[in-house]
């Protein structure tokens, strides 16, 4: 089953813009390649990616198949104030990843 | 030379081999193109400025890691002009986001990768990269 890592800063200043990296271990069959008998794979990717802090959207991804396999995503925000960073993968056949990470603000 | 019948026809064929050639030469990034009016609707693109960093060589076009920083974009769409499908993902950010992202992409072969980003006045942007790729990343 896939599964999320995400590297993300546990304190920061207020208004401090932080980095958050994630990499997902995930096939990210694209659709377009072919097995040994030359029948085509389905695609199984994950489509789309939402990182919500303190209920308020950080950012919104849709993927393609051309994201490549163990997908890693990076994006940088300002953290207003102590709170939740939810971050929420979803897979073409309808499951979620989810990982959660406090940033407290010292 | 006269006009005849048949160099009259000679001349017809020749341009038609002329218009259809360019045509051809630009059917690889059709799709790119489409790609981009559902993205930016009848908006003009124009040439942008912000950065798109790519290497220059990819030995591996499974893993091309790919990052912008489009400072003032609301949404950023990335895409692989002659990928089997040209998408490869749209970022939309919240007024908490950095509108930066780094990812790692297939690339099929040596092509440009496209960065089209709408500012926050709805205007569009785009940029373009070159990537030369040893050995491409999809079918297999």
């Amino acid at each position: 089953m896939a599964k999320a890592r995400v590297k993300a800063p546990k304190t920061a200043a207020a208004g401090e813009l932080v980095t958050i990296k994630t990499l997902v271990n995930h096939p990210m069959e694209s659709g377009q390649r072919k097995d040994k008998e030359g029948k085509v794979i389905p695609r199984k990717i994950i489509n789309a990616f939402t990182a919500t802090f303190g209920g308020e959207v950080v950012v919104t991804t849709a993927f393609e198949p051309a994201i490549s396999t163990n997908p890693y995503f990076q994006f940088s925000f300002t953290v207003p104030a102590t709170g939740d960073l939810v971050m929420k993968w979803t897979d073409d056949d309808g499951s979620m990843i989810e990982q959660t990470k406090t940033i407290t603000v010292a | 030379m006269s006009l005849t019948r048949r160099n009259a026809l000679a001349l017809g064929s020749a341009a038609i081999a002329v218009t259809l050639l360019p045509l051809r030469a630009f059917a690889a990034s059709e799709k790119t193109m489409e790609a981009i009016k559902a993205f930016a609707g009848d908006a003009v693109v124009t040439d942008g400025t912000f950065d798109l960093t790519t290497p220059e060589i990819a030995e591996n076009g499974n893993t091309v890691p790919v990052q912008f920083s489009a400072p003032g974009a609301k949404r950023v769409m990335l895409l692989a002009d002659e990928n089997p499908t040209p998408g490869v993902g749209t970022f939309t950010f919240g007024e908490l986001a950095d509108p930066s992202a780094s990812i790692r992409m297939r690339l099929a072969g040596t092509q440009n990768v496209i960065a089209v980003a709408e500012m926050a006045d709805g205007s569009f942007v785009q940029v373009a990269k070159a990537v030369k790729v040893t050995i491409g990343g999809c079918g297999g």
